[in-house]
């Protein structure tokens, strides 16, 4: 296991999420993402645990990206992941927050 | 005046060639049937040394008992044969070269014996003439490849020696008509004997030889993708290219490669497709052996008619079911043939798209890899533009515009589509800066490195990324850009100039999913008109019969 943090500079969420929002299983090439409120509204704070070692320059460009893309400061993201490309962390991301931007409409 | 002295010149040497073969082998026959017993014998008595032999096999049929027989023959009397044929698939085939019977291979693809022949080739035991596409290789059948031996599969055979293939009727008409009006001589392995066929696929006096088979051949179900295996990020994929590429320019007659890409878009035409209202818009006429995750589209009515280069293992009643879509024979049962199913894909289809390994900075793809010498069957010839192509679509005419620009004289072009996610397995990515076909053909003394589908001729790529548009690029550095902005987070498109491919996203070269209108969130496996085989059974109301290997319930 490889287990790194990262605090990205974010524009904040339009307004708080109530609860916690998950995405994704834990399975082979597969990842989740457990979405919850943090403290600071002006950054993303997210923790990665994976099972695949020395892909962490990929990881930073792919959350770097995601924390760009969308306004997310204000949120904590813990991912658990189990090999998944780029594509599929990318694409659960992207799926974990319009799962909870959904939830705050 | 002196007339030339022609007296001495003989002109039927191939035909008294021809007969002293078979006077060397009539004893072996009763009528044209010989008995498996005797097949070693009979080979060894029409072949001679440095003879050009084909040994029937695409990637589905293989004539495999004739392959098993050749390799019984006594390696003194047969030796330095040329094979001619389209594929190195069977151990046997290898197995022929280590003994030192074969000198020289011209072939088209050699997946399960990639590796085998790569040794052979780099250990100097055998010379590649070269990696043809299927359909340059028949071609030369009939210039400068043409056999002498033909061992061919079949069916059926009568007693006369008239032939039937049923749906798997591939490449046996191709080989079988430059063999023997060629002075040639025909060798065919049958499942059966019966007195009367269903249909008559080769006729008897195009045949020699008949054997019947101890075991049926060998057919590989190669075209089977299971709906359970497909990826969100393939959904992804399939979504990007039915909304942003098969809608925007209207494909109807197509073909599609045989990976797990494209098998996604198929199961997305009766949904996805369908709630876009591009039914009877798009995908309405293929060039495509029957895959089983088209049978969803087939039933929703998407589709008008498929010509196919084989069949597929179980889907003979089906397709026998279906004769308004599938070329089906009077028997009721399809035929299929590659030579014609190739040159329908090359000039009758506006789009081929299909999956690789490797793509480089000029949009050129191969499947080689190092220590592996794997071919291309038919994914060139489809994946070329056919420059010879005097007919106008839609299509065809929006892509030669926007390739060519106003230029004076109108042309069309054929859309050449690479699907990839920028990682493979193992995070292998699918771009680099050099394909390993360079080092290949450096280690194997290829005079070509193995390139399947060349840039000039690729028109879009399609990753998780979106499309990157290659027909719009108008200078070789906004190609690259274009190529490294689909490129992901490979180490070529980490390199990416980002205001260039910022730059080229606002002229609609690079276009995202969000660009295209496409939620990330919809990707979801529960798009898929079938999630398993068993849906894939269901939809075809019980006439889908997929092998073992794909029943799991």
């Amino acid at each position: 296991m490889e287990q790194f943090s990262l605090t990205l500079p974010s524009d904040a969420l339009p307004q708080n999420i109530a609860s916690a929002t998950l995405c994704g299983v834990v399975s082979s090439g597969n990842l989740e993402i457990l979405v919850e409120p943090a403290a600071a509204s002006d950054a993303c704070r997210i923790v990665v645990n994976t099972s695949a070692h020395g892909f962490r320059d990929i990881w930073e460009a792919v959350l770097k990206d995601f924390a760009r893309r969308h306004s997310v400061g204000g949120l904590s993201l813990s991912i658990n992941d189990a090999g998944a490309t780029p594509a599929v962390v990318s694409l659960r991301l992207d799926q974990a927050f319009e799962t909870c931007r959904g939830e705050l409409a | 005046m002196n007339a030339p002295d022609i007296s001495e010149k003989r002109w039927d040497t191939l035909a008294r060639s021809r007969a002293a073969r078979l006077a060397r082998a009539g004893h072996l026959a009763t009528g044209c049937i010989v008995s498996a017993d005797d097949i070693v014998q009979l080979l060894e008595a029409v072949i001679e040394p440095g003879d050009r032999v084909c040994i029937e096999g695409n990637n589905q049929k293989q004539a495999d008992f004739l392959a098993r027989s050749l390799v019984k023959t006594d390696p003194s009397r047969l030796r330095d044969l040329h094979l001619v044929q389209s594929v190195l698939a069977l151990p046997e085939h290898i197995d022929l070269i280590e003994r030192g019977q074969v000198s020289r291979i011209d072939f088209s693809f050699s997946g399960p014996q990639a590796a085998r022949l790569a040794r052979l080739v780099e250990s100097r035991k055998i010379a590649i003439g070269a990696i043809h596409t299927y359909l340059e290789l028949f071609a030369r059948y009939f210039v400068d490849l043409t056999p002498r031996v033909a061992l061919i599969a079949a069916q059926a055979a009568d007693r006369e020696g008239n032939l039937y293939t049923g749906p798997n009727t591939e490449d046996t008409p191709a080989i079988v008509e430059a063999t023997t009006f060629k002075g040639g001589i025909v060798i065919a392995q049958v499942n059966e004997i019966v007195d009367k066929l269903p249909r008559v696929d080769i006729p008897a006096d195009w045949v020699d030889f008949v054997v019947k088979a101890p075991t049926p051949h060998y057919i590989e179900p190669l075209f089977t993708r299971d709906p359970a295996q497909i990826t969100e990020i393939q959904v992804l994929m399939g979504m990007i290219a039915i909304k942003g590429l098969y809608a925007e320019y209207g494909i109807k007659r197509l073909n599609h490669g045989i990976g797990f890409d494209t098998a996604a878009i198929e199961l997305l035409l009766p949904t996805y497709a369908a709630d876009l209202g591009l039914k009877g818009k798009i995908c309405t006429h293929w060039a495509l052996n029957p895959h089983p995750t088209l049978i969803p589209a087939i039933e929703a009515g998407f589709v008008e008619s498929v010509h196919s280069f084989g069949s597929e293992v179980g889907m003979e009643r089906y397709t026998a079911a279906r004769p308004d879509v599938f070329f089906t024979g009077a028997d009721g049962s399809m035929r299929s043939n590659r030579a014609f199913c190739q040159a329908a894909g090359h000039y009758a289809c506006d789009l081929f798209i299909g999956s690789t390994l490797q793509i480089d900075l000029h949009g050129n793809s191969s499947t080689a890899t190092k220590g592996r010498i794997a071919g291309f069957g038919g994914a060139p010839n489809m994946g070329a533009d056919a420059r010879g192509r005097r007919h106008a679509s839609p299509a065809w005419l929006r892509a030669g515009r926007e390739g060519r620009g106003d230029i004076a004289m109108p042309r069309g072009q054929k859309l050449v589509v690479q699907i990839v996610e920028t990682f493979r397995e193992h995070m292998e990515p699918a771009f680099v800066e050099r394909l390993d076909a360079w080092e290949l053909a450096a280690t194997a003394n290829m005079e070509l490195p193995p390139v399947m589908i060349y840039g000039e001729d690729l028109t879009h790529i399609i990753t998780e990324e979106g499309i990157a548009n290659l027909l719009l690029c108008r200078t070789p550095q906004e190609r690259e850009q274009a190529i490294r902005g689909v490129a992901g987070y490979t180490p070529v498109g980490m390199a990416r100039d980002l205001r260039m491919v910022e730059n080229l996203r606002d002229r609609g070269i690079i276009r995202r999913p969000e660009d295209m209108g496409i939620r990330k969130s919809d990707a979801t496996r529960d798009l898929l008109a079938a999630r398993s085989v068993k849906d894939l059974v269901y939809a075809s109301g019980g006439l889908y019969d997929p092998p073992r290997q794909f029943r799991n319930w």
